[in-house]
């Protein structure tokens, strides 16, 4: 579906007439990213991050089907071969640490994205199917990092898997058969290396379709906007191309100095020393943490401390974790705020800068430290906020706030007035119907 | 309905979480963490300059082959380089026939497959350094990563090497169970403050330098720094070079994109 007054492809060149008659390609990428999509003209600068998701995406395939040329996953060769790779293959140390920094860089862009998605509302109808399989892409992206994380077989590689493989073994009767099966042992070796080598390679391509779908979804109602307003009439939009290529484009060159300047400069800014010990599993890391990006979950995870009545406290984390998670597919039906935009929501706006992101932030600075006081009474606490604010505030927020006004239209919003809005909207809705 | 199940959900996780944070609380408060040896006397290791340094930082050969030297005639007793090969060597500044002599003085175990004998043979520059044998107390790590591998790099090396002392009284005063153990050296840049190594390197003039640096142990331990910052990371240098050329790539890559951007978008008020 597009808007009425969507450009339509029309070939002028032979062959394209030919081929659009046949496997209309050139007419799909025109509708999707071209001239043919029209976008609210009011987008700023955190519309951009999907984008940057998206080349993130690419990245990581690239450099990942070059690294798989080689790197031997096998236990006992697994920690040289990407030594190997560092100094032996040329160019190969480009090719690891666009990989390894690439994986963070994707995560800071997609946390960008969700965050963005959080306060304006994008989840809400007509947009609950592009909320969702963005959920899904984000717990695959958690599962392919997890798993990459694994393959160089270091100290932290193999404590990690040890640690996260050992959450199933929460799960009451049958949770350490299904651990065990999972690793394919007793502990993470060469079957559990070997496996998640062969998901990693596999899951990225799954991302790939699940975002196909995505973005398929993001095209039937529209891009939402910073205003929240639905888009009424023409003047409300631009066309894809050339508007929000040039923006994209832009903005993608920024993300990628940014990003490069960590690459050949800080590349081991955000990884741990440990990894660059070998595996050993008779010698416990002092400090095990995943990487950076999961902090604030390892951080929910460890805030259960206590036993709750008969649910052991290991078990309450490992749910409180996946919960934490799982809440955001509720989010279109918890926040039933009939403003989409947090620009207008006063109660909402407080709640999420002032509670959402600090205690985010503080369960991510809890989640790299040790697990002793005071992060863990800290973590508690943030945590605290987080399930209360998804679970019991938005709920309650969005029944009793009193919603700022809204302008008429984007049009209104960006040039101060909206010709339309003196005819009392009737035309332009008209339209747009 | 959702939004019903939804709060008594949003009960259950916040109160279990009220309840482990009631009861951390509560042993903070009676029971509280007692100060650990570790925590008051382990150091952060000291400044250390290298010329690898920084986004211009480049190896200083000369220094790499003193810290090889030093690495050769000291530490290879005990410590492995195991990813470094001998034709490495060459970005030190050696030349074919030097790296095939250091690689010729190694010997190099191979399974021969005829025989089934393991047996040893002349280091070739394609080797790469040897394992060693240790039967004694401690694991020596192998050294190819070791300043990747630890917090503050070279400069936690040299700190460690240069870091032995008494054990101060103060500690003992506060910790009078945690006396060196016996065959163990105190360094309070160790971890654990309890180190197997023993100092190695224990006074000026231990390794001759051939191009006439005094080889005090402070020397020496900055030599040998630079060199394993050298092992762990050999491309550092050239990461360096291409980065800079690409950052002015893409530097003015974005210049231009943001200049069409503006051009495009000139008319369209947003």
């Amino acid at each position: 579906m597009s808007f009425p007054w969507a450009n339509d492809y029309k070939p002028s060149h032979p062959f394209m007439q030919w081929m659009d008659s046949r496997l209309p390609l050139p007419r799909f990428v025109y509708d999707a990213i071209g001239a043919g999509y029209p976008v609210p003209r009011n987008l700023n600068y955190w519309w951009n991050f999907g984008f940057l998701a998206l080349i993130c995406l690419g990245l990581q395939v690239v450099t990942g089907i070059v690294l798989a040329m080689h790197y031997a996953a096998n236990a006992g060769i697994a920690f040289d071969s990407v030594e190997h790779i560092m100094r032996d293959v040329n160019w190969g140390w480009l090719m690891r640490y666009s990989h390894a920094n690439g994986a963070s860089a994707f995560f800071v862009v997609i946390y960008i994205h969700i965050f963005r998605g959080f306060y304006f509302g994008s989840y809400k109808p007509p947009r609950e199917m592009v909320w969702l399989l963005g959920v899904v892409i984000f717990l695959l992206m958690m599962a392919t990092a997890f798993m990459g994380y694994v393959l160089p077989w270091g100290q932290m590689s193999f404590w990690g898997a040890k640690v996260i493989t050992g959450l199933f073994g929460a799960i009451p009767l049958v949770g350490e058969p299904i651990q065990q099966w999972l690793l394919g042992g007793f502990a993470p070796d060469n079957a559990a290396l070997n496996r998640f080598y062969s998901l990693h390679y596999l899951l990225p391509f799954v991302i790939v379709g699940v975002v196909v779908l995505h973005i398929w979804a993001l095209h039937i109602p529209g891009s939402s906007n910073p205003t929240g307003v639905e888009v009424k009439s023409e003047s409300d939009t631009v066309p894809f191309y050339p508007f929000f290529i040039a923006k994209d484009g832009w903005a993608a060159l920024a993300f990628l100095f940014v990003y490069c300047a960590v690459v050949f400069f800080a590349p081991n800014m955000l990884g741990h020393p440990d990894n660059y010990i070998p595996a050993n599993p008779m010698s416990t890391p002092a400090l095990i943490v995943p990487e950076w990006y999961f902090w604030p979950f390892y951080a929910i995870l460890r805030s259960f401390t206590f036993d709750f009545f008969f649910i052991p406290a290991k078990l309450m984390g490992v749910l409180a974790m996946f919960s934490s998670i799982l809440i955001w597919f509720f989010l279109p039906w918890l926040d039933r705020s009939p403003v989409r935009s947090g620009k207008y929501r006063p109660l909402f706006k407080k709640f999420f800068w002032y509670g959402l992101i600090p205690s985010v932030l503080v369960l991510g600075y809890c989640g790299g430290s040790h697990a002793a006081e005071p992060y863990l009474m800290m973590s508690q606490l943030a945590a605290f906020y987080y399930f209360a604010h998804f679970l019991i505030i938005l709920p309650i927020v969005s029944s009793i706030e009193r919603p700022d006004p809204l302008p008429f239209s984007i049009t209104e919003s960006v040039l101060g007035h909206d010709d339309k809005a003196a005819l009392g909207g009737k035309a332009a809705l008209g339209a747009a119907a | 309905m959702i939004r019903i199940f939804s709060i008594l959900a949003g009960l259950f996780f916040t109160a279990a979480l009220l309840w482990s944070f009631g009861n951390g609380a509560y042993s903070a408060i009676t029971d509280p963490a007692a100060v650990t040896a570790e925590e008051m006397f382990h150091k952060h290791p000291k400044q250390l300059a290298l010329a690898s340094d920084g986004a211009f930082g480049n190896f200083d050969h000369r220094q790499l082959q003193r810290g090889f030297q030093v690495y050769q005639e000291v530490c290879s007793a005990c410590h492995a380089l195991s990813q470094v090969s001998y034709r490495d060597l060459k970005q030190l500044g050696y030349n074919d026939d030097e790296v095939k002599a250091i690689a010729a003085k190694a010997q190099v175990p191979a399974y021969n497959a005829k025989t089934g004998e393991v047996k040893s043979h002349k280091g070739l520059a394609t080797d790469h350094f040897p394992p060693v044998v240790y039967g004694g107390q401690g694991t020596p790590p192998d050294l190819s990563l070791v300043t990747k591998a630890r917090h503050g790099g070279g400069a936690y090396v040299y700190s460690l090497l240069t870091g032995y002392q008494n054990q101060p009284a103060e500690l003992l005063k506060h910790f009078p169970d945690a006396k060196v153990p016996d065959g163990l050296h105190y360094n309070p840049y160790f971890v654990n403050l309890n180190i197997a190594m023993p100092p190695p390197l224990t006074g000026d003039g231990q390794v001759t330098y051939g191009d006439g640096t005094k080889a005090s142990v402070d020397q020496m331990a900055k030599d040998v720094s630079a060199f394993l910052v050298w092992t762990a990371e050999p491309s550092l240098a050239k990461q360096h070079q291409t980065g800079w050329p690409v950052l002015g790539f893409l530097l003015f890559a974005t210049v231009l994109a943001y200049m069409a951007y503006r051009n495009i978008w000139a008319d369209k008020k947003h």
